[in-house]
């Protein structure tokens, strides 16, 4: 099926969710693609809207470097409201 | 990657993470053999649904009732579903799905024995979706909890579906055992013919299980095949009752003991017959596989056609 390539489909469950992934299929272009997803993925309304990319578009972080990559964020923990007490009493903050 | 050292970092790496009951996830290093068990059982396992559409597909033009046709369709037209979900999964691992289709049309990975049985009744429609589908349920509930993340995500998405499967072949028995003798007849007739098959689908006992083992290590399999049978049949006899219906094994009762029914041996000749192709239907449910992928051949050349043709419009549009 190298002339049907692989597409990620994503479906918004609801109206404010975020388009959610929920698999693959193959089909011959973007509009098939989509008819496709309905069939495949909404049978029982499980979405207001659909996303189609085809797979090979698609840019990833390495798991190997998920470490490195990731790393970073590690040792900052003042990124984070819990780093900082707060006075007793003090509310709303 | 052929680095011994970077290999064993690796492995130490994929081991912490089972142990730990995290997900693996398709780009993550796995083991080879790892790999390939996985491979084997999705597609196996995708197999199953796409062939299993045939012995109730079989039953669509003669559905009793609009009522009834509208459910059947639905319900082929999930296991198809279902199985483009698990190829979905399959392919993650790094096999094309064509390549899939083609082991199956040649015979070399295979599908579920069960549906090498013929649906010689209507009411065999209802004893699939209750008995066929309840096994399962009860083999694919613990699978939501795989390792492996795509295949436990299809999992999840295949078990809700299940549900209505199982309670429509469950409502088509209910009925018949309440309709005319004849109807009740047929009913009990198509249980006595399922009922042995159905225990048969959680695979040989755990004393001649081939790839349990190092399954359960990995986390795929969470169960035995044992367990899982017996799981099945406890919550299958409460069931036939409801349905004033019997299941046909004399060594079925309940053991107060063990907290569990007791049950017969299924027969393992006819099962190792049926797995290796002598069942009633095996050469017909590949034959009409392979045909109907050879009569979609147009279909899918219509698609490429149509999708190439837009592709020169939008071309010369800019
Ligand atoms: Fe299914
Ligand atoms: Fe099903």
């Amino acid at each position: 099926m190298a002339d049907q390539p692989l597409w990620e489909v994503f479906v918004r469950a609801r109206r404010g969710l975020s388009h959610v992934h929920v698999g693959s299929l193959h089909a011959a272009d973007a509009e098939h693609a989509l008819r496709n997803a309905r069939d495949l993925y909404t049978r029982r309304q499980e979405g207001v809207s659909v996303w189609v990319v085809p797979a090979a578009s698609i840019s990833a972080s390495a798991p190997e470097d998920k470490d490195a990559f990731f790393d970073p964020a590690e040792d900052k923990v003042y990124r984070h409201p819990t780093f900082y007490p707060v006075p007793e009493g003090v509310e709303h903050l | 990657m052929t680095d011994p050292g970077t290999d064993e970092a690796h492995q130490r790496r994929f081991d912490a993470m089972i142990t730990a009951e995290e997900r693996i996830e398709p780009r993550d290093w796995m083991p080879d053999a790892y790999r390939r068990t996985l491979i084997r059982q999705i597609a196996q396992h995708a197999h199953s649904e796409i062939i299993g559409m045939q012995p109730e597909g079989n039953w669509i033009t003669r559905a009793p009732s609009l009522r009834r046709k509208a459910v059947l369709i639905a319900k082929v037209q999930d296991e198809a579903g279902h199985g483009l979900y698990l190829y979905s999964a399959a392919e993650t691992l790094g096999v094309g799905r064509d390549e899939l289709l083609d082991l199956l049309h040649q015979g070399r990975q295979r599908y579920s024995s069960i549906f090498n049985y013929p649906t010689v009744t209507w009411a065999d429609v209802g004893a699939i979706g209750w008995l066929v589908d309840g096994a399962a349920i009860t083999n694919q509930v613990p699978l939501c909890r795989c390792s492996y993340g795509p295949y436990a995500r299809a999992m999840v998405r295949i078990c809700k579906e299940e549900s209505f499967h199982q309670r429509q072949g469950f409502d088509i028995l209910y009925t018949l055992a309440r309709g005319t003798d004849a109807q009740r007849r047929m009913a009990q007739e198509s249980v006595d013919r399922w009922y042995w098959p159905s225990l048969m689908m959680f695979g040989p006992p755990d004393s001649e299980s081939t790839h349990s083992e190092q399954s359960m290590a990995w986390n795929i399999k969470r169960f035995s095949n044992d367990e899982l049978r017996q799981r099945f049949v406890d919550m299958i006899v409460p069931q036939a009752e409801a349905l004033g219906l019997t299941l046909p094994d004399p060594a079925l009762k309940w053991s107060a003991e063990r907290g569990h029914y007791d049950f017969g041996t299924p027969d393992w000749d006819e099962f190792m017959q049926v797995l290796k192709g002598n069942g009633p239907c095996n050469r017909q449910r590949l034959e009409h596989r392979r045909t109907a992928h050879e009569e979609g051949a147009w279909v899918r050349e219509a698609a490429r056609a149509h999708a190439a043709k837009s592709r020169a419009r939008q071309r010369a549009a800019a």
